[in-house]
């Protein structure tokens, strides 16, 4: 059983030159995990270049590192007490390769932060802290090394242990155990020391195999993000991972941030016997009762403990490209599988990671390596949940570019506050603005979506209800209908064959116009000769604007049952001619981009199919504007 | 042991299905390289299990015509029991000009009939993404990978300066000509590949199993691949076998250790 437990990853931190690969390679040879003939290689190796031997040449794997002296990247190295396996992510102490760091360090159960005893806590011993913290590891052992050259002094080993408790209290960090040691003469790394009889507590590996891994978060809310969804054959199966929490078959989960809820109908798995319930961490498919619409970035949690919906947030954020960040230039925010635009509104705080030292001085950028707290303005609602509360849904990374630029840490999370939406996000364009920079800006791109179907077929109260659903995801967008049209615009219409060709005419036009300037432009007219729709599909392309031809289908005689205006009734008794379906023609399309049929389909349905129609239709093409 | 914690192969599992649905999201034009060997079945095992029984983008087997005949045969039973969209290239330009073991050392070969194929055959294809089933324990090499990690147009790989990752947030942009290797089996060791294929019963060939005291631990082109001594004839004795032996995995593979650094040098060329 111990065989399949899983092995516990340690980072081992701490400031340049403190002895973090000695240690490890100390550990490494201490607990018979060197391949055969390693320490031989590398002392023959140091002989030639006459160089004493060091247990931190051992690691030096690649002749890049060896050139350098430095270690370069985040390596993994495997060892095993009596206890358990563990794996070594070893970071590099030199503060350009913070990405490094931060990519081993996101990984690891516990952390080793290394002090040099004669040197004390220095910037990195800090820095690295501050990190760890914001990343969210929770243990901790701080090995002061190189006892020996302070005489295995119980003195110096207490002052520097109480400067760091300290400031590790400052950060909410508690160290669990911190060890005197030497490395190099391996006292206090395997077993207890001679030299340091004073020391009551354990050696490195006897702290390490006091750890437990941090697995997934079981107790928490859940949190299932989605990733994807599938429709490979008849099955429409919702694919994610369920990041905190647990589900069942059967349990009613709130799909944010439309909020719509619908049924876990089956946990999907290849080759799988049918389970009926997953937990935290694992990656699962599902599918539901009812076809609500659901598309990557939508977070499931059960009605009792749902996320926040928010598009303004407040976080702390840290950055570790040499670009500095801006306030007011567009990013892109990935939390979970969601991916939104983002601007940020203002730098409040800035901190100093080493002195913990605040800056509230007002300032329009961040640096690499500077954490900063801010406030984020996002173009459509994002689903979070504060960090101290939901880590996994509580961070995010901000992308510039295609490039991960800098993480941050959510807190205090609010709702809009309408009364600071002025954007402070200017563009200067020179020349002819583009579609492509419009949609840039939009974060999508315009388009024509055109309902057609009978009259009582539902085209109205669905049009509503996607543009509403557009709405909510911070797009532009709106609805032509009889209502509006035919009162101002087309006033001066009637109903003769030739008015209404005149009609679809004039409504092609304007939306056309409309998804030129970026709008998503939904039309809702009965429209029942293809020769008019075709022409408004012409008019659209020639504008370079999408068209999308949704076809809103139900039989003649549920939409005359239906009748919500009582024209149908008119029709029959004559009061109304040339109507469509009774003594006018309707053709229904041949090649309709998407087709809903409301005799079967219930509103939510009908939109949850056009939406996955239509939304990738409407992503802004990669790239710059 | 609590009953809401999963085994270490789980978490495995579904931290490769977690990559493999996030590659098929972000990447529209995938392929999985497939060399029939262990880890590449698991790698195929992987991907059903992450797309429900169907793989959704073709596997690619760079042949080096220097294949075991038994390998071939795999392929060949394997193709139909996966119902895989499989694309077989060989480098027959570089075969016509007499590349071969005959006459060329082992780097040369592997470059050209591995890599410079793999190069002709992504040109054709136009792939941003390739699956591949690389681990962090096979190399030293390898152990600095990402789960996504780019390679330009040159098929060059810029170990010193890798893209950060964290918090399952992964690069998943390519220029045009450039494409990103994904990883999903970087976290598995050698015994977690043999201990998934024992639980799931996953079809491998036979050559890892030992025959007259010999056994192949890794597989690739025929005159440069050498069996180790073994007697393990079953996985459990061969998982026994790998908890006790101090060998590097690619030990039977010549173009390692044709000289120094021979591993870094292929793959910074582009070799998997």
């Amino acid at each position: 059983m111990t065989k399949e437990s899983p092995p516990l990853r340690v980072v081992f931190v701490g400031h340049v030159d403190h002895g973090k690969s000695t240690l490890i390679g100390r550990i490494l040879h201490d607990t018979d995990s060197l391949p055969e003939g390693k320490i031989e290689m590398v002392k023959k190796a140091c002989a030639a270049e006459g160089m004493e031997f060091e247990f931190a040449f051992v690691l030096d794997a690649l002749l890049e590192e060896q050139k350098q002296n430095v270690t370069i990247d985040t390596t993994e190295i495997r060892f095993k007490t009596k206890r358990r396996k563990y794996i070594i992510i070893d970071a590099p102490g030199h503060k350009e390769f913070l990405k490094n760091m931060i990519t081993g360090a996101s990984r690891a159960d516990a952390a080793v932060l290394v002090i040099a005893a004669n040197e004390g806590v220095r910037e990195q011993s800090r820095r690295h802290a501050y990190l760890l913290s914001m990343l969210g590891i929770k243990q901790l052992i701080v090995v002061v090394n190189k006892m020996d050259l302070v005489d295995f002094s119980e003195k110096k080993f207490g002052e520097i242990e109480k400067e760091y408790r300290k400031f590790l209290g400052e950060l909410g960090l508690e160290a669990r155990i911190f060890v005197p040691a030497s490395a190099k003469n391996a006292d206090n790394v395997a077993s207890a020391s001679k030299k340091m009889k004073w020391h009551r507590g354990p050696s490195v590996l006897e702290a390490l195999d006091l750890l437990e891994p941090q697995s997934a978060d079981v107790d928490l809310p859940l949190r299932f993000c989605v990733q994807d969804v599938y429709r490979f054959d008849d099955r429409r199966i919702i694919a994610g991972r369920i990041e905190t929490g647990k589900l069942k078959v059967g349990d009613e989960l709130v799909f944010s941030p439309a909020n719509k809820t619908s049924k876990v109908q089956s946990i999907e798995e290849w080759g799988g016997n049918g389970e009926s319930e997953a937990i935290a961490g694992d990656s699962i498919g599902m599918t539901l009762s009812e076809q609500i619409f659901v598309e990557r970035g939508y977070v499931a949690s059960h009605q009792t403990e749902t996320p926040i919906e928010a598009n303004r947030l407040h976080a702390d954020v840290f950055w570790i490209v040499r670009e500095p960040m801006r306030v007011g230039h567009l990013y892109d925010l990935r939390l979970a599988t969601q991916e939104v635009k983002c601007e940020i509104v203002s730098i409040n705080e800035v901190m100093d990671s080493s002195t913990l030292q605040a800056t509230k001085d007002k300032r329009e950028q961040l640096e690499r390596n500077e954490v900063g707290r801010l406030t984020i303005q996002t173009r459509s609602p994002l689903v979070i949940d504060n960090h101290d509360r939901i880590p996994t849904l509580g961070r995010f990374v901000i992308v510039d570019d295609g490039q991960i630029c800098g993480g941050g840490t959510i807190f205090g999370g609010v709702y809009t506050d309408r009364t600071v939406a002025k954007s402070k996000n200017i563009f200067w364009v020179e020349g002819k603005i583009t579609a492509r920079a419009r949609a840039a800006r939009t974060g999508h791109r315009g388009a024509v979506v055109w309902f057609t179907g009978l009259s009582g077929a539902g085209k109205s109260t669905i049009a509503q209800a996607v543009e509403r659903e557009l709405f909510v995801r911070g797009m532009q967008t709106y609805v032509l209908d009889g209502d509006n049209i035919r009162h101002g615009l087309n006033s001066n219409l009637g109903f003769s064959p030739e008015d209404r060709v005149e009609n679809i005419r004039r409504v092609s036009e304007v939306a056309k116009l409309m998804a030129d300037s970026g709008v998503v432009a939904i039309t809702a007219f009965i429209s029942p000769y293809r020769m008019d729709r075709r022409r408004a599909r012409e008019i659209a392309l020639e504008g370079n604007a999408e068209f999308v031809e949704v076809f809103v289908d139900a039989p003649l005689e549920v939409c005359e049952a239906r009748d919500p205006k009582n024209l149908y009734k008119k029709a029959r008794a004559g009061e109304i001619r040339e109507f469509t379906g009774i003594d006018a023609p309707y053709e229904p399309p041949e090649d309709a981009e998407i087709v809903v049929h409301t005799d079967r389909q219930t509103v939510n349905e009908s939109v949850a199919t056009i939406l996955e129609g239509l939304l990738p239709r409407l992503k802004a093409e990669q790239g710059n504007a | 042991m609590q009953r809401n914690q999963r085994s270490h192969l789980d978490e495995l599992e579904n931290q490769s299905i977690f990559i493999f649905r996030e590659a098929y999201h972000a990447f529209k034009n995938i392929a999985m390289p497939w060399s029939m060997g262990k880890d590449s079945n698991v790698l195929v095992w992987l991907a059903r299990k992450a797309f429900f029984g169907r793989l959704p983008f073709p596997v690619l087997h760079i042949d080096t015509t220097y294949e075991f005949p038994e390998m071939l045969e795999f392929r060949e039973w394997a193709k139909k029991h996966h119902n895989l969209n499989l694309i077989v290239k060989i480098n027959t330009e570089a075969r016509e000009r007499g590349i071969g073991y005959e006459t060329h050392d082992p780097v040369t070969v592997t470059h050209e009939l591995k890599t410079v194929a793999l190069q002709q055959v992504l040109a054709e294809y136009k792939w941003d993404a390739l699956i591949t089933g690389i681990r962090r324990d096979e190399d030293p090499t390898r152990a600095k990978e990402r789960y996504f990690s780019p390679r330009n147009a040159q098929f060059e790989w810029d170990y010193k300066d890798q893209p950060p990752e964290f918090w399952g947030q992964f690069v998943t942009n390519s220029a045009k000509g450039e494409h990103v290797r994904v990883q999903p089996l970087l976290d598995w060791t050698e015994v977690d590949v043999w201990r998934y294929i024992q639980r799931e019963n996953i079809p491998i060939p036979q050559m890892y199993f030992a025959r007259n005291g010999k056994r192949f631990r890794s597989l690739g082109c025929s005159p440069i691949t050498h069996p180790i001594e073994s007697n393990a004839s079953n996985i459990d004795e061969i998982i026994a076998e790998l908890e006790a032996t101090k060998v590097g995995e690619r030990a039977g593979r010549a173009q390692d250790h044709y000289e120094r650094n021979a591993m870094q040098k292929l793959r910074a060329k582009g070799f998997l």
